[in-house]
């Protein structure tokens, strides 16, 4: 397989991983809740989308099936932290473990085919051009929706939960019931992103989502890192994101053809992930250079010390 | 305007740490009252002001604000009524949005929000008109983040949050207490502008004898969780730090020890 050709290949996973970074920006960096339910969630989308096409339900009511369905994980997962007091990472990790079941329950066995000759789909692995107008349409229009809402009234008043929920709340701001509204979003778009990615493969498997978060962490943090330079607003920072994650497929295409035991490849991410989530920390505990000032520096030129 | 009527809040009941912060704490205050609250540490200041926004239920007791008994209702809800500025400036403004979005939260206070544009051209421009006054350069920069604000613009800023939707009651929480003296005093110097324009109805809780004196139409004194000196108008206007002292030792039969340090640096 040449690097080249599996290039556009790369381009629309990265395309449809990028609906589920962007879901993941909503938990992670607007309301800052590492939310786990992810790795659950985008099964689950998969999940509901392929046993809808393979019913012969046209597929976009699958897309908007699988988006409900993984808004109701976001919000049990939301409800279990607000209303139960848990920790949400924690109540991530218990949603996604009900997810498992549930996931099964849905699929009724581990994994389902869906032939792109047989069933409707929107886009396929088959035909990477189209796919990757496909899925780069679906993400223009869930960053354009989210511009809309994120500066309405609502919105702001989301932003502003994750920012500050003290503030928030003295402000009369109903922080939980915006955590769950987040929390629902986020989830929604990422089974969004699952149910794509069950079309895209042409098969759905149960354990399609381990290590989603990481994924999509890494297009975060890649893409960031440059949207930030660039000018750091919401939209360009979303654009950054789906960049991101484009990024990580090209990388990951790129190491596979190097021929890089597939096996180790989570091993991979993961710590390329923790590297980039050290850096911050470490430029600023080592690498910042003390301002030394300007007439100490003048006093050392002029011979050094001081001259009392 | 305030009805506060035997409220009684006690932590960690039934244990070695048990301590009553609220005892019998009556309190009634009149619209426009400017009120500031002073006592030692320990004396229930803040309770009372957690007490009246709703962090907790009280164990026993009313709190009515206009005639609404808001004994039972979230703090979320009660916004609707009262605005609370912090002692910490980082707590009332969200540093990663921008000043004008900050002001746009506090602008709907009260009322359900909706979908519809969160912070408006209009509304920018309103804003620009209400910072001009402070004299910090705030109204060029409504785009900035609040986070790289300094402590004192910060404060500044939530001050102009509180009093942008007309609180039926303002608690103020030693909001001036983390800032240096220089911007303290300004802080301060807003704040009495906003109160006194406005109407508003304030509780002003200070750990300065000398702000407590000079700000307000009434002070109240605080002690063991309940209010023992209740002193306004003319009485309050000649009050000296050293009567205030001695009104705390006849009600209370203790000294005024906590504040002294305080106290002495005010005076000189």
């Amino acid at each position: 397989m040449g690097f080249l050709n599996a290039l556009p290949g790369a381009i629309a996973q990265g395309l449809v991983w990028g609906l589920m970074a962007i879901g993941l920006y909503i938990s992670y960096k607007i309301l800052d809740i590492a939310d786990l339910t992810v790795d659950g969630s985008i099964v689950t989308g998969a999940c509901v989308c392929g046993i809808l096409l393979t019913n012969g339900v046209n597929p976009f009511v699958c897309l908007i099936v699988a988006f409900l369905a993984g808004a109701l994980a976001g919000i049990v997962t939301g409800l279990s932290h607000t209303l139960m007091g848990i920790p949400p990472i924690l109540s991530g990790i218990l949603t996604q473990l009900i997810l498992w079941s549930v996931n099964l329950k849905i699929l009724g066995k581990a994994s389902l085919a869906i032939s792109s000759r047989t069933y409707s789909v929107l886009l396929t692995s088959l035909n990477n051009p189209m796919a990757i107008v496909v899925a780069a349409a679906f993400c223009a229009a869930v960053i354009v929706c989210l511009f809309l809402f994120f500066y309405t009234e609502i919105g702001l008043s989301v932003k502003s939960t994750g920012d500050n929920a003290d503030m928030s709340e003295a402000q009369g701001v109903n922080v939980k019931f915006n955590k769950v509204l987040g929390l629902a979003i986020s989830n929604g778009l990422v089974a969004l992103s699952g149910a794509l990615l069950a079309q895209y493969q042409g098969f759905v498997d149960i354990n399609m989502g381990r290590g989603a978060i990481v994924i999509g962490l890494a297009a975060i943090i890649i893409g960031l890192s440059v949207s930030m330079k660039i000018k750091p607003n919401f939209v360009v920072s979303l654009i950054g994101v789906v960049g991101g994650s484009i990024a990580y497929f090209l990388v990951y295409t790129f190491v596979i053809w190097l021929g890089l035991d597939s096996d180790l490849l989570k091993m991979l991410s993961a710590i390329v992930v923790m590297f980039f989530l050290a850096f911050p920390y470490w430029k600023k505990q080592y690498f910042t250079k003390p301002k030394i000032p300007a007439e100490i520096l003048n006093a050392q030129k002029n011979g050094g010390g001081d001259h009392a | 305007m305030l009805k506060i009527k035997n409220l009684y809040k006690t932590f960690h009941p039934n244990t070695v740490n048990e301590k009553r912060a609220l005892s019998n704490l009556n309190l009634s205050l009149n619209a426009g009252d400017f009120v500031t609250v002073i006592g030692g540490n320990g004396a229930g200041k803040s309770t009372m002001l957690n007490a009246i926004s709703g962090v907790w239920k009280p164990d026993y007791g009313t709190i009515e604000i206009d005639g609404v008994n808001v004994t039972k209702l979230p703090a979320y809800k009660r916004a609707a009524f009262l605005c609370r500025v912090f002692q910490d400036p980082m707590k009332g403004t969200a540093p990663d949005m921008e000043i004008a979005e900050n002001l746009a939260i506090a602008a709907r206070r009260g009322s359900r929000r909706r979908l519809v544009w969160g912070c408006t051209k209009k509304e920018r421009e309103s804003y620009k008109e209400l910072l001009a006054p402070l004299g910090l350069g705030l109204e060029n920069r409504l785009s900035t983040k609040v986070g790289l604000l300094s402590g004192g613009q910060r404060q500044a800023v939530t001050l102009l949050m509180a009093a942008l939707k007309k609180p039926k009651l303002l608690l103020l929480d030693e909001h001036t207490a983390a800032l240096d003296p220089k911007t303290a005093a300004k802080v301060l110097e807003i704040t009495d502008k906003l109160v006194t324009e406005n109407k508003l109805t304030t509780l002003m809780v200070t750990h300065n004898m000398h702000d407590a004196i000079a700000y307000g139409n009434r002070l109240i004194m605080m002690h063991e969780g309940r209010v023992i000196v209740d002193v306004s108008g003319e009485e309050k206007k000649n009050l000296t730090i050293e009567q205030l002292l001695g009104l705390f030792e006849t009600a209370s039969g203790s000294k005024f020890a906590s504040d002294r340090d305080i106290l002495s640096k005010a005076t000189k």
